[in-house]
């Protein structure tokens, strides 16, 4: 958050968002933590791990632990149909790719048209909630990369 | 140039370079104590180092401006833009004289007394004239110095390179094997192809690339080491000690960046034992010791880990000292020192901004020491650890995982996933399940698989990691991986047994940590993902290496020779003569033959084999059927290669744990009474007896020199009566006795031994109580001990040493008790 406005001076409360879809809802991550967007790829199960965690798969090189964001939302599996699209974004010096259902454009989003989470909004998406944003009739859930991360095992 | 100085330069530079920032940074917010740390910790390298160096200016500038910097640090005086103005200044000054000796090998000339002046006031607190003395003079020599630095370089015998290019190359080359051999398994198909010369060219020079690109990530720990002797010398100089640095171990390879990382730690921790571990020649010639005192290192390999050891002979911590430190700052309260163990309070030297040492000298003793070595350390995801008696002396224990490094490892499928298991602890690999192997046991939900003359615990894989799928068919047929952990063998039960691959150990993702069972994942070389099985983790979490922990807690209910032989032990069962069956502790035997009848030959009233190229003295338990010419005939083998003895029996039926109750009533001459095992009465050999029954004189050997005496400390008569023949027949002198308190009495009464060997569970005082008596002094203070017992968890083993035991041998391993013996008493006891 602090980074996007430091390095967009001139449209300073703007942020840049990617966005992508989880089972229908329209969900952001910042661009500056994304690293990469990836199609299918081979995914190396990891025993034992929390089921949040798909496993593990190889990008250039690097081994990149896989968040399912499906279970991590606490939503529905994803049907075998319906290929994850990996979102690899870097947290603390390490890869983590998020796997979406479907990832979109770069949007500009005005800080200062966000809304607070909804009181409603269940405890798995208000912990990671940055807030919500209006784009005409959708919503899109701005998400915190890192408390997605926080996974407790 | 020297070695030295010319590290200490690159050093630093790559420090001053960070350092302008750093201090700007703590301009900005003069509250951030990371930054003012990190600021602190590298004058104060520069400070130390140039010290050992003779660089008198450059440490006096370095000391004044580290002053400054420790007074901020401890909060008594506040950052101030003056403050850092004056650091800056000296940054700059220590930046020229750097310059200058780049240059000319030397310091350059030059006054710093209005610099030090002025950081002496910053320091004393006032900030106004310091920022008018600012303005430093340059000096003509000291300018000149750069471009004579740039403009003449020496050619360099090697040079820097980042670790991500090496880490690309291998990434590179892995690809490059990989697409080789694609090409290779084309050209196979292809018989007498144009391609087939220049294709082998390339396979091998893609191999040769391999191996360079390895081995520029792996260097000895010995390159780590090659200053320290000179900086031990000086040390000793400057502290007015007499120390001696041994290093063990120099050869072990350590991967480049992980080597790098741990050199800081390591020169810190051994400056650290020579400026407080080791005592002056006056105090240690009052302590009983010599005047020299000795600083070891030891560097080796460990289950995937690598171990250095950094032991000095010194004091020792004092335990009440930081006791007072620790609720004097507040750490912890009193209430909560009193709850903890001698070692936890040890371990708060570990914690920022600790430092015992009562006054400051120019080596250390400011505090940043031990909690640098800490963070340094645990950044590479190593763990470091201390023990200390008082007295005796501290070793430090770094252990850092093969994270960085290359290994090679079994790949294996178990469930349908595959992974790696790390070669260094594989033993063997079994096939099971065909009509042609062994078959896998149970007895109620363990599985056992029978290998050749022990039973091995086996792990399923699948169900540990919990990827059973469909029919639980483990152990219908598959692969035992045989492992080894410690002194604990088992077996993994794996689906399915592919290659061996060189790997490249990645540390797991921090989410992933908590998953024991997993060392590290890596990527094959057909670029999938796999992970890398810890063994240790494994043994943990199958309750392998805590066996006989519930027997621990139980034994002291159940006083008494006989009933309290709590462990279980691993009984050969055999028949010889007619009758019930007969059994010997199986840790007694040393190997089972299978001889032809035509091989047993008459010499004088008895019988021998040839074996081994010498000649075996045969004997048979009264008895035992004749046997005629083609038949053969089964022999239990006592003794070590030099003295060997077989014993002849009918017919070797099963090897069986049992937990051990022995009678003695209806005891003969060669055995020592019987048991109850399978749910028969069984007699138990006394091997000692037919030992002596070989040859009369197997426990007076003439021996070259007087064999060293071994005191045993065990209360039940029995595991006495096993462990007498095994050790006198490996070449000791034994001694036994039944508990700890008669032990002493031999102490008292001036009893001279070479070595200690005592049970840890023991009616009246036990083997750690034993233990500590001994270290607290007497005559034995120094002697090696070492515990006998059931239980071998790693806690175990660890409360062991805390008491003082040199070794832990698990009882009835018999080979490892006279291994554990003779490298005892080769080395001694070091801590």
């Amino acid at each position: 958050m602090r980074e996007a406005e430091i390095t967009a001076p001139a449209d300073e409360a703007a942020q840049m968002v990617l966005t992508l879809t989880v089972c229908g809802q329209l969900c952001g991550v910042p661009v500056l933590s994304v690293r990469d967007v990836l199609g299918l790829q081979s995914i190396t199960r990891i025993p034992l791990a929390p089921s949040e965690v798909a496993g593990s798969l190889n990008l250039r090189g690097r081994i990149v632990t896989a968040i399912d964001l499906r279970p991590r939302l606490g939503l529905p599996p994803r049907s075998a149909d319906t290929p994850a699209m990996s979102v690899v974004v870097e947290v603390g010096g390490e890869l983590y790719s998020l796997l979406a259902d479907g990832v979109g454009e770069v949007l500009s989003l005005d800080a200062a048209e966000r809304a607070p989470n909804p009181p409603t909004l269940e405890e798995a998406w208000r912990q990671v909630s940055l807030g919500v944003h209006r784009l005409g009739e959708d919503l899109l859930v701005l998400l915190d990369v890192e408390r997605l991360l926080a996974i407790m095992a | 140039m020297d070695d030295l100085l010319v590290d200490f330069l690159t050093e630093t530079r790559e420090g001053l370079q960070s350092l302008d920032g750093a201090l700007l940074q703590l301009e900005r917010s003069p509250g951030d104590r990371q930054t003012l740390s990190e600021v602190f910790r590298i004058v104060h390298t520069v400070k130390g180092t140039c010290g050992f160096l003779g660089l008198s200016r450059l440490e006096k500038v370095a000391h004044a401006a580290e002053n400054v910097l420790g007074l901020w640090r401890d909060g008594t005086l506040a950052v101030s833009s003056a403050g850092i103005t004056a650091i800056l200044s000296a940054v700059d000054r220590i930046r020229t004289i750097v310059e200058g000796l780049e240059a000319t090998g030397g310091e350059p000339e030059g006054d710093d007394s209005a610099l030090q002046a002025m950081l002496e006031a910053t320091a004393a607190g006032d900030a106004p004239q310091a920022a008018a003395a600012a303005p430093a003079p340059e000096l003509p020599a000291a300018e000149a110095a750069p471009a004579e630095g740039t403009g003449a370089p020496g050619a360099p015998q090697s040079i820097r390179v980042a670790v991500d290019v090496l880490e690309d190359l291998m990434v590179l080359v892995s690809e490059l094997v990989l697409t080789r051999n694609q090409l290779l398994q084309l050209a196979r198909v292809e018989e007498n192809s144009s391609f087939t010369v220049p294709l082998q060219r390339l396979s091998q020079i893609t191999s040769d690339l391999q191996d360079g690109v390895m081995k520029t990530r792996m260097q000895p720990i010995g390159n780590a080491w090659s200053k320290l002797p000179r900086l031990v010398r000086d040390l000793s100089n400057e502290l007015g000690k007499r120390i001696e640095l041994e290093m063990r171990g120099a050869e072990t390879e350590l991967d480049r960046q992980v080597l790098e990382l741990i050199k800081d730690p390591l020169t810190h921790m051994v400056r650290n034992s020579a400026d407080h571990g080791l005592e002056s020649p006056e105090q240690r010639r009052a302590a009983g010791k010599g005047e020299t005192g000795s600083i070891l290192l030891n560097a080796y390999h460990e289950g995937g880990h690598i171990v250095l050891e950094i032991g000095d002979d010194g004091r020792g911590l004092n335990t009440e000292r930081i006791r007072h430190k620790v609720i004097a700052q507040g750490l912890a309260t009193e209430a909560e020192l009193a709850a903890m163990g001698e070692r936890d309070i040890h371990r708060f030297i570990f914690r920022a901004g600790f430092s015992t040492a009562a006054e400051v000298t120019s080596v250390s003793g400011r505090g940043v020491g031990m909690d640098v070595v800490k963070t340094n350390i645990e950044r590479i995801g190593g763990l470091v650890d201390l023990r200390s008696r008082e007295g005796k002396g501290t070793i430090f224990t770094i252990k850092i995982p093969l994270t960085l490094a290359i290994a090679a490892a079994l790949i294996v499928e178990a469930g349908g996933e595959r992974f790696a298991i790390p070669q260094a602890g594989v033993l063997e690999l079994v096939r099971v399940g065909d009509s042609a192997g062994p078959r896998v046991e149970r007895i109620k939900d363990a599985a056992i698989l029978r290998l050749r003359d022990r039973l091995l615990p086996l792990v399923s894989l699948k169900r540990l990691l919990r990827l059973e799928e469909g029919a639980p068919d483990d152990g219908a047929t598959g692969f035992v991986v045989v492992t080894q952990v410690g002194a604990q063998l088992f077996g993994i039960v794996v689906d399915r047994v592919f290659d061996t691959e060189e790997i490249v150990v990645k540390p797991v993702a921090p989410i992933l940590r908590h998953i024991t069972m997993f060392s590290g994942n890596t990527i094959l070389g057909d670029g999938s993902v796999i992970m890398i099985l810890d063994p240790g983790g494994i043994a943990r979490a199958s309750g392998l290496g805590a066996e006989g922990a519930i027997e621990a807690a139980s034994s002291g209910a159940a006083p008494g020779a006989a009933a309290r032989t709590g462990s279980r032990t691993a009984m050969l069962l055999f028949r010889a003569g007619p009758g019930a069956p007969r059994a010997v502790p199986l840790g007694l035997v040393a190997r089972l033959e299978d001889l032809s009848v035509e091989r047993i030959e008459r010499a004088g009233d008895g019988s021998v084999t040839q074996y081994r190229g010498r000649l075996m003295p045969l004997l048979s338990v009264p008895g035992v059927e004749p046997r005629g010419a083609g038949q053969r005939r089964p022999v239990l083998v006592f003794g070590d290669d030099e003295r060997a003895m077989g014993l002849m029996v009918d017919e070797i039926l099963d090897v069986i744990e049992e937990t051990l109750s022995i009678d003695p009533a209806g005891e003969r001459p060669g055995f020592l009474g019987s048991a109850v095992l399978a749910g028969k009465v069984t007699d138990i050999l006394d091997t000692g007896f037919w030992l002596r029954q070989a040859q009369p004189d197997w426990f007076g050997r003439p021996t070259r020199e007087r064999p060293p005496r071994v005191l045993l400390v065990e209360d039940s008569a029995f595991f006495r009566s096993l462990a007498i023949p095994a050790v006198t027949a490996s070449g000791f002198e034994v001694l036994a006795v039944a508990d700890g308190r008669e032990a002493l009495r031999l102490r008292d009464a001036g009893e001279r031994f070479d070595i200690i060997v005592s049970d840890i569970n023991m009616p009246g005082l036990d083997g750690h109580g034993l233990a500590r008596a001994v270290r607290e002094g007497g005559a034995w203070a120094g002697l090696p001990m070492i515990a006998l017992s059931g239980q071998s968890a790693p806690e175990d083993v660890e409360r062991g040493r805390e008491a003082g035991f040199s070794d832990y041998v698990a009882k009835f391993d018999k080979d490892a008790l006279i291994r554990s013996l003779r490298q005892c008493l080769q080395i001694g006891v070091s801590g």
